[in-house]
This record gives structure tokens, C-alpha cells and sequence, in this order.
């Protein structure tokens, strides 16, 4: 049985975000967008290496639920898949570009590449390889803001392939066990890899069958409108910060690329990605917007324009840095005490 | 000394709930500056001071709290501490071991109980994907401050599934500290010391060695990691050991000495970080060295001290490194096959006799 999904009115939605919020979030999803597309064509250049797992066609997910969150006060945390919740919670694309193409001023000084980004300011915990592995670490975020009475909550963002794993459910019993302030956000883009989700989870709908087994309040939505997104982020946050409560959420997705840049997507249709691509999230707000006359189509093309510039600036600053000094192989093992 | 070690009456009394409900801290004062109190003791005792001092020390593991722990290691620290600060926790080892990292990486110190390391296994994931790498993956940005602790090596007679010795396995990964303490003194220093410090810490009890006593100071002391110290002094023969494993060396060269063989036997404290320069001292003086571990002979500690002692002292010794490990089979049940498996004391007295040629 499907879910019910979220409902929203869009346009009670689109009016209570109101012009200038619409085209912040707007403009940070089209960043998102952009910086994936440049590093994907560095990756093809051969300046990026190992893994690139791209985050393009779920932008209205993360973007709808940062939009309610205090990055530093609240925590984050997600998969490999990790580009969005970065730059979301304000890392800047400099070093991130900087991060892919390995060199001594990236995020983490070249030390983890694609799938490791992080922010200690921002409480952006990762930037995780292990599918799943960073569920208890949110929840653990979700622990730390409770013992220390912060206010925070914390998110873990994770993929449909990772709803089967153990550490998922040992979170979701300690989180609704201790009722922590957490947010258990499965971004459903369909396939775990190359395996539809139907292939490797017993039931269709993730997030409202399971939450039932742990006493914990869910939510389904649309994770291709970002209208539906920000909505169900706004009730639902306000219920885990008031109530000190979890959640499990679940955002219908879809990614347009494959799992990785390397995947050639055999495992699925031409015509199912370009069924999605017709409902994309960036084009869907720019529509609603331009309907609403919040934006003119110069408007639009002076901020594509800034982006372009922003993403071909991080570019250049990742070429012209350097690459870490062979002794910092032997940095950062321990933390000095 | 044999292990295990019956406690004495006044640690008993100090045990029993019925006496001393709450004070699994509280070591018997002899009036000197100076206490005794038990390995188990001390490491109470040691997690109650550094608590006090650190309102972020918090602790969680299966039957911590109302239990006061499987091994009663952390007795009466629930009602000192309250339930916020010393938490049971289901059983759900990898879940509550990445709750602690992610925890760790918000501003607190966790200590989590294994309730025996054979179940880290369970958590293996989020101790070396996460908790190892953390600091090194994020250049630095966050330090993992993590104390694992619970009881490691066989039991008795607890068979294959709970009788694993892990600190070869653990020290193979960088980023973790691998700490396996052999008396109180040393016990209560090095978990002040762990308690102090920003690495993911694998300390690893002896289940065997709970009861060992011992007068240490009342006054407040650390131990470092990464320094070795001798249990016993002697000229013809370095025994390297670390946790019940140096209390069977001491057995053994106490026997030895019998047939007029003197044993210097250098208990590890840490396996990582290693003190070779200690081992490396020892060995000059010796010239012979076996080194005794409750790990499997492949890859184990005393693998890895014989490498180092070929890098090092090639030139000082004058017999091939011994090894006295578990022997490479899953722990059997039997009595006299469990007796066989362990590093027992007849063996490492062979060990040590071969080595010495005699």
C-alpha cells in the first residue's frame, strides 16, 4: 500500500514562503545543481577520482528541511551522497571543489574527497562511505543536544538502501526509547545502487510502516516538490524541538544520475529518467515562480549568471591550490590531547 | 600470583551490596595514603573522579545502570550520577557504539561498556569506519574522544563465542588506542589518562583479574599511554606481556628463577601506542625475549614485537623471539583443552627455557 502523502497547497505554500526566501531556496538548489554538473565534468576530465555520487534531481529534499534548521546549533548527517547537505548548511563551494579535486585546502585538507564532507561550525557530521553508518552518529547528535539541553535537533539523511541495514533500526528504538530530538529523513530515490527498492524492502511504504513499529510519528512526501518538502519540514520540526520526539520521514525521490558517475544505470529505463526529469524540482519552483511574477526571466538569468560565475570561480581555486604536503600523510591520525 | 584471585575481606565488604550499596569507587583506606581496592575498584573509582570533574563524561552500555554493570564495574555510579549521565542501553552494541561517536562529535566524552569485547564485534563498523578514521578523515576537525571499555580475553570456560583477546585486532587499526592494564594502580592511571584525551580508546579489561588487589595512593595520578613498566627485573631473559597474560609471566619466572633463570618481565600497558624503546632496553640487557599474549600467534602482539626487534636489536639478540599465544583454534570448552589453548605458565617456562638454550 502506498502512503499518504504529505498534502500541500502550493499556493498557500508559495505565499507563506513569500518572494524572497522562494528565490534564496531557489538559488541554493540551482547551486547545488550547478557545482554536481562541474564536478561531474571534472570527474570526466579526470581532475576528480574515486567515487562521485551525485545528488541531482533531489535537491527539493535537503533544501526544504535546511531551510528549518539552525546549521551549529542543529546537527546533520548523511551518506556519501553529501554535496547538498554541505553546502546547505553554509560550507562554502570553494573548499568543497577544492575537497574533489584532493588538494590541501579542501574541506578536510584532502583527506576524504567526495564522500566526506563535513563542518564542525555547522554541526555538518558527514560525509559517510558505510551505508547506514552514520544513522547512529545523528542519533548520537540527537543524545548530545538532549544531555546538554541545546534546544538542537538533529537530521540523518539516508537512501532507501539503507532502511534494511540494522544500524536503522537500532537508531530508531534508541531515538523513540529516549525520545531524542531526531529526524530520520530516507530520501527514497528508488534504487539502493543498481536494486529498485522493491527488490530489497519487504514493504513500499518505508517510512509510515516502519515508524509504526517503533511508537514514532511519521511522514511521507513528495520529494520532487519543494513545496511539500519545506512544508512537512516546518510541522514536522516543530513537533521534534517542542516535543523532543523523533521522526521518520520519507521523501519520494528520484536521482537523474547514476548511483555513482561510474554507474552506467542499466538497471533502469531512458524513458523512466526523462518520466522524472519532466518533473524536476528546480524547474518546478522556477515556473511557480515565474507564474506568480516573482521573477522575471532577466531576474533569473542575472542569478544563473552568479552561479555560473561562483561554480567557475570554486573550479579555479581548486586548480590553483596546492596539494597537500606528503607530510601531512601522518597528520591527524590521533588528535593531540 | 594465580589468577583468578579470591577478594580479600575488606574488599568483600566493601562489594556487598548489602553493606555498601553505592561505593563500587570506594577502595578500602588504610590510613597511610594509601588504599586497597581491586582492579575493578580502581577502575570505578577512576570513572567516578573523572566524572565528577567532567559534567560531559557520560555512560552507557548494556547493564551499566540498574544492573551496576554485568562485572559490576561500575557500581553505584547510577545513583551518584543519575540516569542522564549512566545509561542501560538495549542490546544494540552498534547502535549505541555510533550513538557515542556522533555524541563524541558534539562536545561529549562517552564511555561505553562492552559487556565483553567478544560483542564489539557486533559494533566492529562503527569502531573502525567511524570512530577510527574520524579525526584523520575530517583533516583534524573532529577528534573523537571515546572510552570503550568491558571485559576481554577468555573467561572461564565460556567457550569459543566469548573468549576472544582483541588487542592484536584493534591495534591494527590507526587512530585507536589499545590499552590492556594488568594491576589496580595501573587500571585507575590509565583510565584517568583515557578519560583525558581526544582518541578513541579501546581499554580492555580482564574478567580474570577483576578481584587482583592492590595498595595503591589515595592521592590523585595518572598513567601515560605508551610506557611500559617492569613487574619483575632480571638478566637473562625479557618476558613481554600485557594484562593476565603478565601474571602468568610472573608465575612462570618465578618458577625459573628456581632452576636459576632470571626473567625480566615488561608488562606492555598499552599495546598501541607500543613502547619498543622499553622492550628494546630490556632485550640489550638480555639478549632473549618471548613475548606471551592472549591473542592468536598470526598477526598478533608478539608477531609485531618480533618484527620490531628485528628492525631495532637485530645485532643483541641471541635466540630467535619466542611467542606463547592462544593457540589457533576457536576456544573449546573442555577444561584440560581451555587449559592448553591459553597461554598457560608451563608453556611460556618452555618457551623461555628454548630461548635460553637449556
Amino acid at each position: 500500500m502506498p502512503a499518504q502523502l504529505y498534502q500541500v497547497d502550493p499556493i498557500a505554500v508559495r505565499n507563506e514562503i513569500g518572494r524572497e526566501r522562494l528565490i534564496a531556496l531557489w538559488r541554493q538548489m540551482l547551486t547545488i545543481r550547478r557545482f554536481e554538473e562541474r564536478a561531474e565534468l571534472a570527474y570526466k576530465a579526470k581532475s576528480i577520482a574515486g567515487f562521485l555520487h551525485l545528488y541531482i534531481g533531489q535537491e527539493a529534499v535537503a533544501t526544504g528541511w535546511f531551510a528549518h534548521l539552525n546549521p551549529g546549533i542543529d546537527a546533520s548527517v548523511t551518506s556519501y551522497r553529501c554535496h547538498a547537505q554541505a553546502i546547505l548548511s553554509g560550507v562554502g563551494i570553494d573548499e568543497l571543489m577544492a575537497e574533489l579535486y584532493g588538494k590541501a585546502t579542501g574541506n578536510v585538507k584532502g583527506k576524504g574527497g567526495s564522500m566526506h564532507f563535513f563542518s564542525k561550525e555547522k554541526k555538518m557530521l558527514g560525509g559517510h562511505g558505510i551505508v547506514g553508518g552514520q544513522i547512529p552518529v545523528g542519533t548520537g547528535a540527537a543524545f548530545s543536544a538532549k544531555y546538554r539541553k541545546s534546544g538542537g535537533v538533529s537530521i540523518s539523511f539516508f537512501g532507501d538502501g539503507a532502511t534494511p541495514q540494522g544500524t536503522f533500526h537500532e537508531s530508531l528504538n534508541m531515538a523513540s526509547l529516549w525520545s531524542l530530538p531526531a529526524i530520520y529523513m530516507i530520501e527514497n530515490n528508488q534504487y539502493g545502487m543498481g536494486t529498485a527498492c522493491s527488490r530489497s524492502n519487504a514493504v513500499e511504504s518505508l517510512a509510515e510502516t516502519k515508524a509504526v513499529g517503533y511508537g514514532m510519528k511519521s511522514y511521507t512526501f513528495d520529494g520532487l516538490d519543494l513545496f511539500a518538502s519545506w512544508k512537512c519540514a516546518q510541522e514536522a520540526i516543530a513537533y521534534v524541538r517542542s516535543e523532543s520526539k523523533p521522526v521518520l520521514v520519507e521523501a519520494k525521490t528520484y536521482r537523474y544520475r547514476g548511483h555513482s558517475v561510474s554507474d552506467a544505470g542499466l538497471y533502469r529505463s531512458k524513458e523512466e529518467v526523462e518520466r522524472y526529469k519532466e518533473l524536476d524540482p528546480i524547474g518546478r519552483v522556477h515556473a511557480a515562480m515565474q507564474q506568480s511574477g516573482w521573477l522575471s526571466d532577466a531576474e533569473a538569468e542575472a542569478i544563473e549568471e552568479e552561479i555560473r560565475e561562483q561554480v567557475a570561480a570554486c573550479v579555479r581555486f581548486a586548480e590553483q591550490s596546492p596539494e597537500p604536503a606528503l607530510s601531512e600523510l601522518a597528520t591527524h591520525v590521533y588528535a593531540a590531547s | 600470583m594465580s589468577t583468578p584471585i579470591a577478594p580479600s575481606l575488606a574488599v568483600r565488604r566493601a562489594l556487598n551490596p548489602k553493606t555498601d550499596p553505592i561505593n563500587g569507587h570506594k577502595g578500602v583506606d588504610l590510613g597511610d595514603g594509601t588504599q586497597l581496592l581491586s582492579v575493578r575498584m580502581a577502575i570505578c573509582q577512576a570513572l567516578y573522579e573523572e566524572m565528577n570533574r567532567d559534567p560531559s563524561i557520560y555512560i552507557m552500555g548494556e547493564e551499566v545502570a540498574q544492573y551496576n554493570g554485568a562485572y559490576k564495574v561500575t557500581k553505584g555510579l547510577l545513583d551518584i550520577f543519575g540516569a542522564e549521565r549512566v545509561v542501560d542501553s538495549p542490546i544494540t552494541e552498534s547502535g549505541f557504539a555510533g550513538l557515542a561517536v556522533g555524541a563524541a562529535m558534539t562536545g561529549l566524552r562517552p564511555v561505553i561498556e562492552f559487556m565483553s569485547w567478544n560483542f564489539s564485534f557486533v559494533a566492529f563498523d562503527q569502531i573502525i569506519s567511524n570512530a577510527s578514521k574520524m579525526n584523520y578523515m575530517t583533516g583534524g576537525m573532529f577528534p573523537i574522544p571515546l572510552v570503550m571499555r568491558g571485559p576481554n580475553g577468555a573467561g572461564p570456560r565460556v567457550s569459543s563465542q566469548h573468549s576472544h583477546a582483541v588487542e592484536a585486532l584493534y591495534a591494527h587499526f590507526p587512530g585507536l588506542i589499545v590499552v590492556s592494564p594488568s594491576t589496580p594502580y595501573d587500571a585507575k592511571g590509565l583510565m584517568k589518562t583515557a578519560l583525558r584525551q581526544n582518541n578513541p580508546v579501546c581499554f580492555l579489561e580482564n574478567e580474570m583479574i577483576y578481584n587482583l588487589e592492590q595498595e595503591i595512593p589515595v592521592a590523585e595520578y595518572t598513567v601515560p599511554f605508551g610506557v611500559a613498566d617492569l613487574k619483575r627485573e632480571g638478566g637473562d631473559c625479557t618476558i613481554v606481556a600485557v594484562s593476565r597474560s603478565v601474571l602468568w609471566s610472573l608465575e612462570a619466572a618465578a618458577e625459573l628463577a628456581k632452576e636459576g633463570i632470571e626473567c625480566e618481565v615488561l608488562d606492555l600497558r598499552t599495546v598501541k601506542p607500543l613502547d619498543i624503546d622499553a622492550i628494546v632496553r630490556s632485550v640489550r640487557k638480555t639478549s632473549r625475549c618471548v613475548v606471551v599474549e592472549e591473542c592468536y600467534r598470526t598477526g598478533g602482539i608478539g608477531a609485531e614485537v618480533a618484527a620490531q626487534l628485528m628492525e631495532h636489536a637485530f645485532d643483541d639478540l641471541d635466540a630467535p623471539v619466542g611467542r606463547v599465544t592462544t593457540t589457533e583454534n576457536p576456544m573449546p570448552y573442555a577444561a584440560n583443552l581451555e587449559h592448553e589453548t591459553l597461554p598457560k605458565p608451563h608453556r611460556i617456562i618452555a618457551a623461555v627455557r628454548a630461548a635460553c638454550y637449556r
